[in-house]
């Protein structure tokens, strides 16, 4: 009994781990690199294992820099992120100043129906760390396909849309909207809506 | 040595019923010429009905009106015979196709890698069986002896030379694979068996029977070297499948696709290779359609290569009816598997990325799964590319958007607030591409921060060029 107590201890002071036990550890959120908008989100952070729905105005109104500084970390760590069809080209000399390591970006051209078939399938995988997407003309039951499919492969996905989908009810874990210069979080599971908005500093 | 033969009694009949969806339905192979067929060989539902190679088509017809004919193909046999062949270079280096329709193979050397002979042959015989081919297996120390003892007996294993001479003893000489019709006068001379044979004078037998017959009872018994043509692997891989009707859509394409693909990989792990680049052609009445099928890296995995080949498929447009379908691979490089960290925390049963990517770009095209890197020309549009492996000297450079547009568009709207800039560029002379432009970081309206330029000196006709998002 004396060398459990030992074991025990040896785990409370972290000296020892169980190796492919990390799993545990997720249920807390990938940070997501503002340090503001982490205390709002209920998990501190991005939802792992989930989509997260970006709801924008226009494009162009700092959706990348929000989520720059979590892909940059993803993608140091080697851990691969895809864009699916993205409405514009990936300027490379800003996504490599914004810290990403652009060997681990991975870009994919697809047309819209083929976009939400790769979304989804690269979610599923397990391959990537995170992927994002920019699925417009899609209805709740795709969404949840994609909440799913997030679920399974144990990925952080981003879809991007327009804002006036806000209205309609949505499968994803987070749903922020861009208003005003400011996100707001206008749901958020396992937690309560914070009151406060997230501006995001610009450079 | 002790070398094992595999004997294939319906090597012709299995090699046309293993592409079959059904095989249980009547079925007979047919040769000779058109206005005098008959059949060559039968499955065993036709031989139910009293169907017998050798019979007259006509009559085969009026005993059963439903058998389904299908013309013998000689080099089709001789292919599958090969194919066999590279199949058991798998167990033994030494392989030999030599005689018709038995494979024989050096399997003591193998003991020690694939288990003792009973276990090795079990091996033979599941695989065969998966591959679908009726099978007669024996084993002996001399390569005829044991095609001879196949012939008896299935699964006799004869592991020492006294033992063999015992069992060849009684070996009847119509059985004992003499050269061409000797069996036959010997018997009818009242000589029934080799222990028989064997006690006549050596030298009245080469004058009757020729110097062929005592080189083949010497080379039997293990006296002389039996010098045989051992079988050297291609390097490459080529299979067709006759299809025997004519496909128009492609569900009834994936059987057969599905059985090359397995023969293609059986025989790339045969080479321990694997497959890059192949090429799946579809046969139409005097012409063909090629579907190319290339791979980032060299797969054998069989699942994989279906759903790859499947997707690539689907997207080809089947012009006119298939009669019939080819895969051929010319390039086959070194297979090296993926090796996973141990500490991965992601579970093992999940798709790696390179086999992800494998199958998005079987979908959407070789060209659709990119990177970008940054390359080293001022003007905005070239300072990225398309990653190609190449490294340039990248400097660096004021802020960036990250998004750019592909073409440059007019930027309209009131409440255009410039936040910064101008920052002039003015290069390209040297590729006739000259840019002169200032490009300001600009406030819409909405909020967004647009990278947009104007002519030199001037605040008035934007252009955007991108976005910092």
């Amino acid at each position: 009994m004396g060398a459990v107590v030992a074991l025990e201890s040896l785990f409370a002071a972290q000296t020892l781990w169980h190796a492919g036990r990390s799993a545990k550890l997720n249920v807390e959120g990938e940070p997501t690199g503002h340090a503001a908008l982490d205390v709002l989100l209920p998990q501190g952070g991005w939802p792992r294992r989930a989509l997260t729905e970006l709801l924008l105005p226009a494009d162009g109104v700092g959706e990348l820099d929000l989520l720059f500084p979590a892909l940059a970390r993803m993608t140091q760590a080697g851990q691969p992120v895809v864009v699916i069809a993205p409405p514009y080209i990936p300027y490379a000399p800003a996504w490599q100043a914004a810290g990403l390591d652009l060997s681990q970006v991975e870009i994919v051209d697809a047309s819209p129906r083929d976009a939400l078939w790769a979304f989804e399938q690269c979610l599923r995988s397990g391959a990537c760390a995170a992927v994002l997407g920019w699925p417009q003309q899609v209805d709740t039951q795709s969404l949840r396909r994609l909440q799913v499919a997030a679920d399974s492969g144990d990925c952080l996905g981003f879809a991007l849309r327009d804002r006036k989908h806000v209205a309609n009810a949505s499968p994803a874990a987070l749903r922020m909207e861009h208003a005003g210069g400011q996100w707001h979080v206008r749901k958020c599971r396992g937690g309560q809506l914070p009151s406060r908005a997230f501006a995001l500093a610009t450079h | 040595m002790l070398w094992a033969c595999i004997l294939l009694p319906q090597l012709a009949l299995d090699s046309v019923l293993r592409r079959l969806p059904d095989p249980d339905k009547p079925l007979a192979l047919v040769s000779g010429p058109v206005h005098l067929r008959h059949l060559h060989a039968v499955n065993a539902s036709a031989a139910q009905a009293g169907l017998k190679p050798g019979m007259r088509l006509s009559a085969a017809h009026a005993l059963m009106s439903d058998v389904v004919t299908v013309i013998h193909d000689a080099q089709a046999e001789a292919r599958w015979h090969r194919f066999l062949a590279a199949w058991a270079y798998r167990h033994s280096s030494l392989v030999s196709a030599q005689w018709p329709g038995c494979v024989v193979l050096e399997a003591r050397a193998s003991f020690k890698l694939l288990g003792p002979w009973p276990r090795f042959e079990a091996r033979l015989r599941e695989e065969l069986t998966a591959l679908g081919f009726t099978h007669r297996i024996a084993l002996a120390p001399t390569p005829r002896a044991a095609r001879v003892l196949a012939g008896l007996r299935d699964g006799l294993a004869v592991t020492s030379a006294p033992v063999l001479h015992d069992v060849l003893a009684k070996v009847p000489v119509r059985r004992a694979a003499l050269p061409e019709g000797v069996g036959e006068r010997l018997y009818r001379m009242g000589v029934r068996d080799l222990r028989a044979l064997r006690g006549l004078p050596r030298d009245s037998l080469r004058r009757r029977f020729g110097v062929e017959l005592l080189e083949h009872l010497d080379r039997l018994y293990g006296e002389a070297d039996d010098p045989l043509a051992f079988y050297a692997p291609p390097d490459h891989f080529d299979s067709r499948i006759e299809l025997g009707y004519e496909v128009e859509h492609h569900p009834p394409l994936l059987f057969p696709l599905r059985r090359l693909i397995n023969d293609l990989c059986t025989y790339l792990s045969i080479r321990d290779g694997g497959v890059q680049r192949f090429v799946l052609r579809l046969e139409h009445e005097g012409q063909h359609t090629d579907v190319d099928v290339g791979l980032l890296a060299a797969e054998r995995e069989p699942a994989m290569l279906f759903e790859l080949t499947r997707n690539r498929l689907e997207r080809v447009a089947i012009p006119k009816p298939v009669v019939a379908m080819r895969l051929m691979a010319r390039e086959l490089p070194p297979f090296v598997p993926a090796s996973r960290d141990l500490f991965d925390t992601r579970s093992q049963h999940q798709l790696p990325w390179p086999q992800l990517k494998e199958r998005l770009r079987a979908r959407l095209g070789d060209e659709a799964v990119y990177r970008v890197v940054p390359a080293g020309d001022p003007r905005p549009e070239r300072a990225w590319r398309r990653d190609d492996g190449r490294l340039l000297f990248t400097p660096t450079l004021p802020p960036r958007p990250s998004w750019l547009l592909k073409q440059p568009i007019p930027l309209r709207g009131q409440g255009l607030r410039i936040l910064s800039g101008p920052e002039r560029l003015e290069s390209g002379w040297w590729d006739g591409e000259d840019a002169r432009r200032d490009y300001y970081v600009v406030e819409t309206a909405q909020g967004q921060r647009a990278w947009a330029f104007a002519r030199v000196g001037e605040r008035e006709g934007w252009m955007l060029h991108g976005w910092f998002a």
